[in-house]
């Protein structure tokens, strides 16, 4: 019986809905039918989990038994679905509730403990007050009164969301609902009515460029491709995100994986290519999950395959999961990666579009590059193009993350200020402190100060502030932020990451990050230690750029901007370090020193008991004192002591 | 552990250099890290020298060549994690466990990995310990956490 309706849902959507492509005045069984698919019309309640991995991470596991066991004792019938992440993860766990008849509505930081309560309220048609996120505006449904819409929070006002459209709303592993609402509608409209050469029009028209980082407008890319005469050809889908502090192709492939795989579909159609790749970090187990399961959810319907649709276009689909190296990210790099070599960049050309994968032809690009497809080519060139600044068009997904009120991900049209990214949408920083910076890029990229927090994002603002787009991770940070110490995490990822091909790069970053630490290291009177240091700092910079100019791929050639950036921004932050040898952030911890006050010492030994060095001498309530040389500035006395009798300098 | 491997080799009847990496990945994912004789194993199977599959192992950070602990910490060292103290949760562990990361402790209970970016910048600084996500931690969470997991 169940397998009956099964087939007869995916005969209605093949034949009614992804057949009549071009039919969109649809009578009203149709529409109905729709509505039910969509999840909209629904006879029984239904709860959402925001189940993504940061959902989860907040404990959206322990509300979903929690919801489990609340509808069981209560003789409630009721679907569950899990869903992806809707961006906001400071406010996870996030549960929604749809009764029948109306709007959906969704709450906040539900964590376990309070799911009986708020669903006890809702079940009783009553709204609680706290923990409200807003209600959405479904079909045929009364709204809730007194509850602010979605829309109107204040984190999604100001969003344009496209790519993310789907992301927290659908059930990522229902292929029904995402064609109900409209998906595979493109990709079988592009194999039906477009020539392969259109689609790489209609994309480069739009000004769709890689999302990846690099900015590369993806249409010249297909059309490279697709003039290349080959028996076979490969489509990438880079989905190595590699770069600390980005998550948005993670949240997409977890809330919306059918998505990626349409604009794959279009992307390997319009080059030609039937062979294609989904190479993604292996840290990132729920999202390969996920794709997994639509991958066969797409063979199934007939969308991945031979000869689909009777078109006679063939698409396959592989997932190869990444080992972890953040040099993979670089196309070559990442090519060698699948062949199952060690991933080593090449130089270019020859160009991945003529010599790629195994030798052959290959594209490559991006989740989000291939998230845009689908809508580009249903609305068109024109109306992506309608979006954004006069070089970058469409909307951009970011990360935020770090001392912001709000976490989480966000989509924005290009050209969005700064200012408004981190005070509107996100709230301001963290505990009301004063803005210092925010780090995008990750470690390619830079930093934006205060002066900056003006400019309209796109990819060539960004690199005019000597910053860049990347993959869009924007990690903000405050007063209690020190910039040298930033600088030297960078460098002690890239220094990690550098392949070891080039020597600029394997020796010049190990030595920047030698120099950081020393910068910062604990203060030494013997040695020549602060000549040295002095030396060091005088040629950091002429060490950056000869690793920027004599590096053969982009990780090398951005791996010193960390370095630069914050070293352009925040010199007098170095120079605190280096000559009055205090840091201004206090976040250094061997350059802070420790003294007690002897008069207010009782001589507890609390702290002496508690260092971990045994730098602190006396005697029983006698006042004690610290050995400086011994001491590692770990600050455990001053958490032990009682008296505040240890001070900070 | 023998029979599996040579049982998961037959999953990759055609010996290509291209399986070489998800090969190594199931053999992790059953054993824990990969043996000796499982890259010789390995190497025989794909018509590759050992060392060059060394090479290849190395070059990735996911590829362990010593057995993990009963309960494996993997330290998120991301940037927003970086900004929001996890230097400081690391210590803590690594204090708590009286191992560096990268080690087991001796009675195999727990193993410490420091990992680039977990994805879930969002809930800052984040520990997953054996894909339990631990978020929002600070020195003094982690130190009842790693506690409770002795105790189970």
């Amino acid at each position: 019986m169940e397998e009956n309706i099964k087939t007869s849902v995916k005969d209605f959507l093949i034949d009614e809905v992804l057949r009549d492509f071009s039919n969109n005045s649809k009578d009203d069984a149709i529409k109905q039918q729709l509505a039910v698919l969509r999840n909209e019309k629904i006879e029984e309640p239904v709860i959402y989990i925001g189940a993504g991995t940061c959902g989860l991470g907040a404990g959206a596991g322990k509300t979903l038994k929690a919801v489990e066991k609340y509808l069981k004792e209560k003789e409630i019938k009721a679907r569950i679905i899990e869903a992806g992440c809707i961006g906001l993860c400071s406010s996870e766990p996030i549960l929604d509730v749809h009764l029948p008849s109306y709007n959906r509505v969704s709450f906040e930081k539900v964590t376990e403990d309070k799911v009986v309560s708020l669903l006890d309220k809702v079940f009783s048609l009553e709204i609680p007050e706290e923990n409200i996120l807003g209600q959405f505006k479904t079909h045929e449904s009364k709204e809730w009164e007194h509850v602010r819409y979605f829309n109107e929070h204040p984190f999604f006002a100001p969003q344009k969301r496209l790519v993310l459209k789907n992301c927290g709303i659908i059930n990522p592993v229902d292929i029904n609902e995402y064609i109900a609402r409209g998906g595979y509608k493109s990709f079988i409209k592009a194999i039906n009515i477009y020539k392969s050469l259109d689609i790489c029009d209609i994309i480069e028209k739009s000004g769709l460029r890689g999302r990846g980082g690099g900015g590369f407008p993806t249409g010249r890319k297909w059309k490279f491709a697709n003039a290349e005469v080959s028996d076979q050809k490969y489509l990438i889908c880079n989905a190595d995100e590699g770069d600390p502090g980005a998550f948005m192709d993670r949240a997409v492939i977890e809330g919306d994986p059918h998505r990626v795989i349409e604009g794959m579909a279009i992307g390997a159609y319009a080059i030609g290519a039937t062979k294609t790749y989904v190479y993604i970090r292996a840290e990132y187990p729920l999202a390969i999950e996920r794709l997994i399961i639509a991958i066969e959810q797409a063979k199934e319907y007939g969308l991945i395959g031979h000869d689909i649709f009777g078109t006679g276009v063939d698409f396959e689909i592989k997932i190869k999961k990444g080992a972890g190296a953040f040099v993979c990210g670089e196309e070559t790099a990442l090519m060698h990666s699948i062949e199952g070599k060690r991933g080593m960049p090449r130089p270019r050309p020859p160009f991945p579009t003529t010599n790629g994968l195994f030798g052959k032809p290959t594209v490559i690009n991006n989740v989000e590059t291939f998230a845009n497809v689908s809508n580009i080519i249903e609305n068109g060139s024109e109306w992506f193009s309608a979006i954004g600044t006069p070089s970058s068009k469409g909307t951009k997904v970011f990360a935020l993350s770090g001392k912001i009120a709000l976490t989480g991900l966000i989509e924005i049209p290009m050209g969005t200020k700064i200012r408004d990214i981190l005070f509107n949408i996100a709230g301001g920083i963290l505990d009301n402190k004063k803005f210092k910076s925010v780090q995008i890029g990750g470690p390619s990229g830079g930093c934006i100060t205060e002066a900056n927090l003006d400019i309209e994002i796109d990819y060539e603002s960004l690199i005019k502030v000597g910053a860049m787009m990347g993959s869009g991770g924007l990690v903000v940070m405050d007063e209690g932020t020190c910039m040298v110490d930033v600088a030297k995490f960078f460098m002690n990822f890239i220094q990690r990451e550098s392949c070891g091909k080039c020597i600029p790069c394997r020796e010049g970053t190990k030595r920047l990050l030698e120099i950081l630490e020393s910068i910062t290291g604990k203060p030494q009177k013997e040695n020549n230690e602060a000549l040295e240091r002095f030396k060091a700092v005088m040629q950091m910079e002429k060490l950056c750029y000869v690793i920027k100019e004599t590096s053969l791929c982009g990780l090398g050639q951005t791996a010193p901007n960390p370095v630069l950036s914050t070293l352009k921004w925040f010199r007098d932050e170095y120079e605190a370090h280096v000559f009055d040898r205090k840091c201004p952030a206090g976040v250094c911890k061997n350059l802070k020193e420790y003294n007690i006050n002897v008069d207010a010492c009782t001589g507890c030994t609390v702290c002496s008991k508690k260092c971990p060095a045994n730098a602190i001498v006396g005697s029983k309530k006698q006042a004690h004192f610290i050995v400086q040389d011994k001491c590692i500035g770990c600050g455990a006395c001053y958490e032990a002591c009682k008296f505040n009798a240890i001070n900070v300098i | 552990m023998e029979t599996t491997v040579n049982e998961l080799l037959q999953k990759y009847p055609e010996g290509k250099t291209e399986n070489l990496i998800p090969i190594l990945q199931d053999i992790q994912d059953i054993d824990g890290f990969l043996s000796e004789s499982s890259v010789v194993k390995v190497g025989q199977h794909l018509k590759l020298s050992t060392s060059k599959i060394f090479g290849v192992a190395t070059f990735y950070n996911q590829f362990r060549f010593k057995p993990l602990g009963k309960f494996h910490v993997q330290v998120c060292r991301g940037t927003a994690c970086h900004v929001l103290g996890s230097s400081t949760v690391l210590e803590e562990i690594e204090k708590s466990l009286g191992i560096k990361a990268g080690n087991t402790t001796k009675d195999g209970l727990f193993s410490i990995e420091v990992v680039a970016c977990i994805g879930a910048c969002g809930l800052a600084p984040v520990v997953n310990i054996n894909g339990n996500f631990h978020a929002k931690l600070t020195g003094e969470k982690i130190k009842d956490i790693i506690e409770n997991y002795r105790n189970q």
